[in-house]
């Protein structure tokens, strides 16, 4: 990892001695994120140095400095060490955003440009960033249960929910809400903590405890994978499909490969933050107006649209 | 299901100490035996019984060598992380190809696993003998550094098995039977044999007691303390090794949240299973029973529909107390 931000500054070094007579502007963006330690993690820190190396080759004269951070206290620290080397913008996916206000405030009253990813402190508004990029909860639950109402509609669910946090709350309501007004019913709703081995468990008692189930829904493809193995042990026939999310490769593969298991998976994509990225590099290259909120899709990934949606080098 | 209730019988022919405190922990396992059997039809079904000791057999297997470690005097906290590791570097060998043909390269993966395994365990016994550092520092580091090993390997992401064809060839060896008894339980009551064995049949198994018991005695007794402690730690590394050959074919795949807080969860069943964690005494069976009853204690909350999904973890703590309190009462008639 150091090796490739090494790699990525001394490229960027390069291109700025070799275009220095060329009339581009002179720009530096730092871009900070936790470190990779789960899956969607480790999808956001791939696509911050995909998109990192992309914008570079086209804006010679930008530097992006992309560093990661494993808690809260030390991307505090990244912070401050990024503001030392004069940046124009940051983009900072935040591991938990309250801690990290103070360090942001700092940075966006120096007059820079502030884009913030995903998480969101309890204030946020104009007075601590110009641009807010995030995924849509609500909507990740609101697109599977639509997705179950239209498909099943009267089928038995058994939902595996994340961990006892506000988000997992927001995508259960937003399920509640996508099959409300339909016969499907939610036979039971336990916490698998987007762990594939506590979802395997949690799907083993599932089964003992319904002799009948259609469709699972457990929000975090991570999990599907060991829904999908409790299930193909037990060697049960009567689950018709199982609904993930995220979008990981292996679970948007199968959906391409049309796997009648998992036919569609709804989208959180970790690449969200390329989007901060490409949008704050448009604020200084293109003149384009940006600041503002940018909720992304939940978009529904089918067998038709998964190929775009695919990144085979990703680890998630 | 015949195995969970042949348990008491079995035990007193292993311990020496036929006692209360070493049937405590049948108990406690019937009474909630019978808990599971109101709470839903379904919690006695033998399909529903096997499932569960079947997911008891990583903790169960890395709980036999908890006991080692903690009979003699010490702790371990890094196993869950060294599971983690072990297990990737296993799949990360058998996706280098470098043997061609899958038995051989399982056969061999299953080696390099169990070697691994028994060197991260030497290192934390060298480090807490040789290097005098606490047991409960010493393995705290190796954690993080097993951890962070495994996280590095997979980038975040997850080591997956991507070969087929070894996969097919590997997969009963959890999902799989033996005369309608699922494989890794067999490995459960074969590893928990021999564990008690060495432990009460031989002189090792002894100074290991003794180590634990009273270290001035062992030690004017003539009995190598660090010798004795040391191997321990490596007998817990080769458990962390075979939880890991029943891990890594039930789905394939590591990555860098696997095994968390099992250590939690391999202390709480030798102590369950009424070993002292003080150390000098050991029990092999009950830290069987223990890891059984863990296991039980999450099934019966999810099968039953009175307990709300909030409200799991606190049951969960509330019934290994009542039955840690049920073991004591009866130590004391």
């Amino acid at each position: 990892m150091r090796r490739q931000i090494l790699g990525l500054a001394v490229a960027s070094l390069a291109l700025l001695a070799g275009t220095a007579f060329a009339q581009d502007k002179k720009v530096t963006i730092g871009v900070s994120i936790p470190a990779a330690d789960h899956g969607w993690t480790a999808g956001v820190v791939f696509h911050a140095e995909r998109v990192a190396k992309l914008l570079m080759k086209e804006h010679p004269g930008l530097n992006v400095i992309v560093k990661t951070s494993p808690d809260a206290a030390s991307q505090a620290n990244a912070v401050q060490d990024l503001a030392v080397q004069g940046l124009d913008a940051l983009v900072i996916l935040p591991s938990d955003p309250d801690p990290l206000v103070n360090a942001i405030q700092q940075v966006k009253d120096k007059g820079t440009f502030v884009a913030l990813v995903d998480r969101a402190p309890s204030v946020n508004d104009s007075t601590i960033r110009d641009l807010y990029v995030a995924g849509n909860n609500p909507a990740l639950g609101q697109v599977a249960g639509e997705y179950i109402k239209k498909t099943t509609p009267d089928a038995q669910v058994v939902v595996i929910r994340g961990l006892p946090i506000p988000i997992d709350q927001q995508r259960q309501d937003g399920f509640d809400k996508g099959i409300a007004g339909s016969k499907v019913k939610i036979l039971d709703r336990q916490f698998g903590n987007w762990s594939r081995d506590d979802a395997f468990k949690v799907m083993q008692d599932f089964l003992t405890k319904y002799p009948k189930i259609d469709v699972v829904w457990c929000q975090d493809d991570d999990m599907a994978v060991g829904v999908l193995e409790a299930i193909s042990q037990a060697k049960r026939t009567d689950i018709k499909y199982v609904v993930g999310g995220a979008g990981s490769k292996d679970m948007v593969k199968k959906v391409m490969d049309g796997d009648k298991m998992i036919p569609v998976d709804v989208l959180y994509p970790p690449a969200m933050v390329a989007t901060a990225m490409e949008l704050t590099a448009g604020n200084f290259y293109d003149k384009v107006p940006v600041s503002g909120t940018y909720i992304l899709d939940a978009t529904l990934v089918t067998k038709e649209n998964a190929k775009n949606f695919y990144f085979p080098d990703s680890p998630f | 299901m015949a195995n969970v209730v042949s348990e008491p019988a079995k035990a007193p022919k292993t311990s020496k100490d036929w006692d209360m405190a070493a049937i405590a922990p049948f108990i406690a396992l019937a009474l909630l035996l019978v808990l599971g059997y109101f709470a839903n039809p379904n919690f006695m079904t033998s399909a529903n019984l096997l499932n569960v000791v079947t997911r008891s057999s990583f903790i169960a297997v890395i709980a036999l060598g908890a006991t080692y470690v903690i009979t003699s005097g010490g702790l371990d906290l890094s196993v869950g992380a060294m599971l983690a590791f072990v297990a990737s570097l296993m799949i990360l060998f058998l996706n280098s190809g470098t043997i061609a043909d899958p038995a051989l390269a399982l056969t061999a993966g299953m080696a390099l696993a169990i070697a691994i395994g028994a060197a991260c365990g030497l290192a934390n016994g060298l480090i807490t003998t040789i290097g005098r550092i606490e047991p409960f520092i010493a393995t705290l580091g190796t954690m993080g550094i097993y951890r962070g090993l495994t996280t590095w390997l997979s980038q975040g992401g997850a080591i997956t098995v991507r070969d087929r064809d070894i996969m097919a060839l590997y997969r009963p060896v959890y999902s799989g039977s033996f005369v309608g008894v699922p494989i890794p339980i067999i490995v459960i009551f074969v590893t928990a044999a021999i564990a008690a064995f060495v432990l009460y049949r031989t002189r090792y198994g002894r100074h290991v007691t003794a180590v634990g018991s009273n270290e001035d005695v062992a030690r004017y007794s003539g009995i190598s303390i660090n010798r004795v402690r040391t191997v321990t730690y490596v007998i817990q590394g080769l458990c962390v090794a075979v939880a890991v050959l029943l891990y890594v074919p039930r789905l394939g795949s590591t990555s860098a949240t696997t095994g968390s807080f099992w250590e939690l969860q391999a202390i709480t069943a030798v102590v369950v299973g009424g070993t002292a964690l003080r150390g000098g005494v050991g029990r092999i069976w009950g830290t069987i029973c223990g890891a059984f009853i863990l296991e039980i204690v999450g099934n019966i909350m999810l099968l039953s529909n009175f307990v709300s999904e909030y409200l799991i973890g606190a049951i969960q703590g509330a019934i290994i107390i009542i039955a840690m309190l049920v073991q004591r009462s009866l130590m004391r008639k």
